[in-house]
């Protein structure tokens, strides 16, 4: 017990420690998040989390399933207080400013902050009217304007080519991988500053994977992106800083390389060596 | 077009602009419970609506005589407002129409249910449908023009107009309704129960009347009661084929009244406003909506213990 | 030592499966009962009733001489009542689904709400007609006109289009409400937007259910007091009218007297049903059309 105590402060350090590299490098942090608890009525779902995610950068969060990943994803654009019985303590900080203040209005959050969910969920509409609908709900009219938005960002989901010919179809008649990129695109549409994404391949085919990675791997240049996986070869391949969740703790945050190179908890190691999970 | 169409620029201008659309976030969950509070006031409608008559027909007959009266004459000098005339007329009309409709809507429930095949299910619950659907007043013509002459060829004392005839249409309506809310508690039962039985070498029969029956009992006996409900209160069949005599008799041969369809002759009849009679229709409806409102509360409270079981 | 008699478990077991058979043909035989009955009626209906229908039926006025009549009175009637009913239910109907189903899922008002629409649904018919002839006829002063027959039939079928449209709003899958609020979409703009096009279909069967309910409806317009007089076309919702069931009604308590009538009334029966029909097909359709989609 006493033991375990000690590792756990240790963490602690090494965290803070990594945070301050990474602020070092002289990077701005889009995310902050300072003593982060939820709770889903009794069950401790995320315990005393702080991280900083980096501007510009793809910041993965792998671990075992279960283990509170997607919870705290969703926290960051508030979708998880859909699940009414959540309780929240702590704060996350978003470009400077708590976005837990009574003040502070989710809408306006998840305008910045756009998310890309596990399964592809378009809208049961055309692919036009998918891409539009960002836009359209925050006032863009304009015909001229939205037809330029719908090619910028389908050409931004890198999907453009293979559905330019049928804008007017309905979104349902597109392959898995393509429903996902138009999800990606219908994000892009409202040019979020953050792009959060939820295991985004996870109900894809290997060929479709390869193609929303590629996709993930130019969108930083403009885009912040928190990717959650459970495939831990795609977090080494696409991401530049990973956290390592267990049972709603962060055990290990640092460069992606470092982490998987040479990782400083052992339960990291025991998790990316396949030992568990 | 340029690099970048700022999009997000132009999302932040509109967002000075769109307090419409944040002033009406608020007003839209008032507006919406105002629309459901509709529903509350049709009750609540009804309810006075009904209790206000009534009252004042209690006022000009007592409580005692209306309720134990066997005599209903509401014209004339010598004007009577016995109620029981019109009560064994609904009763016996209901009982009539439970006889054919319970074993005849539960064994078509069993079977397509328990027996039938994926696609006879599919043909077969259609039809039924079409059944449920037809308007009563034409079983109501069809009981009055069809039913009962084909009852007198067999019956020879029955009346032109008689309580029978309309009982068994009226129970011919219902069958679609205990089919089909029997048959969902029945193919709710999970399959392994059945599997489990069958397994022990149990018949379909003997796993239909051993585990299905017993396990969907609530849902089955609900069936019943919204049944027995709709019976009390259909209106037009009885109106057509059974008269308006008021006679205080158990004879299923002869013409009785319902408490419909007293409501019926008696609006159709223009009472005039402030009558006795005109409140009697009131009492009337009052006790119409107070046995169909228990029957709803049986049927509600027997089926809200059915669906905590799985 | 044997437990079992395998002999005499042969023997039970002949008679429990011939037991079986037996059940099998009774219930089968039920279920048959239904629907001989119901081939029996419409054979019997359009057999008496199909000769009467002519151009001169259909587009007649009402008459005392069976010869002379036709149904394009209460066919009228039937259309302008609809007119009522389908816009007011639309909105009263889907308006306290949205309500109960995205607005209040839990608490007290609601759960109440929920079993009022219940026990509104088991109120008779007739009931909701002494409400009509009360609140509508008598209190607004509206006289038994379109408006008022339509606000009374409106208010008996609305049970049925909350249910309908609760049960589609439901099926409406959550993952299109989390992308919608995703993009920073408000509720109204998620329900508007996503929920309400999303259940539509199902919205629609419901209300063409409950406008086929009203329009073989009977005896809540008895009871406001229409009378079985030759009144003119309805032209607006505040002219007197009469509806099909009513005519077919009047008809059928007067065939006692001119037998005719009774082949009037068949002939209109003819009509209604095949309205019924056609209304229930489009319900349909739109159903099969659009279930595929989600």
């Amino acid at each position: 017990m006493t033991t375990l105590t000690i590792e756990k402060k240790n963490n602690k350090r090494k965290i803070e420690k990594n945070q301050s590299t990474s602020n070092a490098s002289n990077k701005k942090n889009v995310f902050e998040t300072k003593d982060l608890n939820l709770w889903y009525g009794d069950d401790h779902a995320l315990k005393e989390i702080n991280l900083s995610i980096p501007e510009n950068e793809v910041t993965a969060i792998i671990g075992p399933s279960g283990c509170g990943k997607s919870t705290f994803i969703k926290t960051l654009n508030r979708m998880v207080e859909m699940v009414p019985i959540v309780k929240i303590s702590g704060a996350i900080k978003y470009r400077e400013k708590n976005i837990f203040q009574p003040k502070y209005r989710v809408e306006e959050l998840r305008t910045q902050v756009g998310m890309v969910f596990q399964k592809p969920n378009p809208f049961p509409k055309s692919i036009y009217d998918n891409i539009a609908y960002g836009p359209r709900i925050h006032g863009i009219r304009n015909k001229k304007i939205l037809d330029q938005i719908v090619e910028k960002s389908l050409r931004g989901a890198a999907i453009w080519d293979e559905v330019k010919d049928r804008l007017n179809e309905n979104a349902y008649g597109l392959s898995g991988g393509q429903q996902q990129r138009i999800c990606i695109a219908r994000c892009l549409a409202i040019e979020p500053d953050v792009i959060l994404m939820d295991e985004p391949t996870s109900a894809l085919d290997p060929i479709s994977t390869l193609k929303v990675e590629e996709l993930v791997q130019e969108l930083k240049k403009d885009y912040s992106i928190v990717i959650v996986t459970h495939n831990m070869q795609q977090a080494a391949r696409i991401s530049d800083k990973t956290a390592f969740f267990l049972t709603g703790e962060v055990v290990e945050f640092s460069d992606t390389d470092a982490l998987f190179s040479n990782p400083e908890d052992k339960r990291t190691e025991d998790y990316i060596t396949g030992r568990f999970g | 077009m340029e690099k970048k169409l700022n999009i997000n620029e132009m999302i932040q201008e509109n967002r000075k602009t769109m307090n419409f659309t944040r002033i009406w976030e608020k007003i839209i969950p008032k507006i919406l419970l105002a629309i459901a509070i509709i529903s509350i006031l049709t009750t609540v409608g009804i309810l006075s609506t009904l209790l206000v008559e009534t009252i004042a027909f209690f006022k000009q007959v007592p409580f005692l005589d209306f309720f134990t009266g066997t005599k209903l004459k509401p014209l004339g000098a010598d004007a009577q407002f016995g109620v029981l005339p019109l009560l064994t007329g609904t009763l016996i009309s209901t009982v009539i129409a439970m006889i054919v409709a319970i074993p005849i809507g539960l064994m078509t429930a069993v079977y397509l249910s328990e027996y039938a095949s994926d696609r006879i299910r599919r043909t077969f619950k259609p039809l039924l449908e079409i059944l449920a659907g037809i308007p009563t007043i034409v079983y109501g013509f069809f009981a009055f023009t069809f039913v009962t002459p084909l009852l007198r060829s067999i019956i020879p004392g029955l009346e032109p107009t008689n309580i029978l005839s309309p009982g068994i249409v009226m129970g011919v309506m219902i069958i679609p309704m205990v089919a089909s809310l029997s048959e969902d508690a029945m193919s709710s039962v999970p399959s392994e129960m059945r599997q489990g039985a069958s397994a022990l070498g149990a018949t379909r029969l003997e796993i239909t009347f051993k585990i299905v029956i017993p396990a969907a009992i609530s849902g089955i006996v609900a069936s019943f009661v919204l049944a027995i409900s709709r019976a009390i209160g259909e209106t037009m069949i009885v109106t057509i084929a059974s008269g308006s005599s008021k006679n205080f008799t158990f004879d299923v041969t002869q013409s009785m009244q319902t408490m419909t369809a007293y409501i019926v002759e008696v609006t159709g009849g223009e009472a005039p406003a402030g009558s006795t009679l005109y409140y009697s229709l009131y009492a009337v409806a009052m006790t119409l909506f107070v046995f169909t409102l228990i029957m709803n509360l049986i049927a509600q409270y027997v089926s809200r213990r059915f669906r905590e079981e799985y | 030592m044997k437990y079992v008699d395998t002999a005499q478990v042969q023997k039970r077991m002949n008679l429990r499966l011939t037991t079986n058979k037996l059940a099998k043909s009774l219930f089968f035989l039920s279920t048959m009962f239904g629907l001989i009955v119901l081939v029996v009626l419409i054979y019997r209906v359009f057999s008496q009733g199909i000769q009467w229908i002519d151009l001169q039926f259909l587009t007649g006025k009402l008459s005392t001489f069976a010869e002379n009549a036709g149904v394009m009175g209460p066919l009228l009637g039937s259309f302008w009542l609809m007119l009522v009913v389908a816009p007011l239910t639309m909105f009263l109907g889907v308006g306290t689904a949205i309500y109960l189903e995205e607005y209040a899922k839990k608490g007290r008002i609601p759960s109440f709400i929920q079993t009022n629409i219940a026990n509104l649904a088991g109120v008779p018919s007739i009931v909701f007609g002494l409400l009509g002839l009360t609140v509508f006829v008598k209190g607004f002063s509206l006289g038994n006109v379109v408006l008022a027959g339509g606000l009374t039939m409106s208010l008996l079928v609305l049970p049925i289009v909350v249910v309908a449209s609760q049960e589609s709003i439901r099926a409406v899958p959550q993952y299109l409400r989390e992308a919608s609020y995703g993009m920073g979409a408000t509720k109204w703009q998620t329900v508007k937007n996503v929920v309400l096009p999303a259940s539509l279909p199902g919205i629609l069967t419901g209300v063409i259910l409950s406008l086929s309910r009203a329009i073989g409806e009977t005896a809540p317009l008895v009871v406001l007091g229409i009378p079985a007089l030759l009144i003119p076309f309805p032209d607006s919702i505040f002219d007197k009218f009469t509806v099909m069931p009513l005519q077919i009604y009047y008809w059928t308590i007067d065939s006692a007297l001119t037998k005719e009538y009774a082949n009037l009334a068949a002939g209109a029966i003819v009509v209604l049903l095949m309205l019924l029909f056609l209304m229930n097909s489009i319900a349909i359709i739109i159903r099969n059309k659009y279930q595929r989609r989600l």
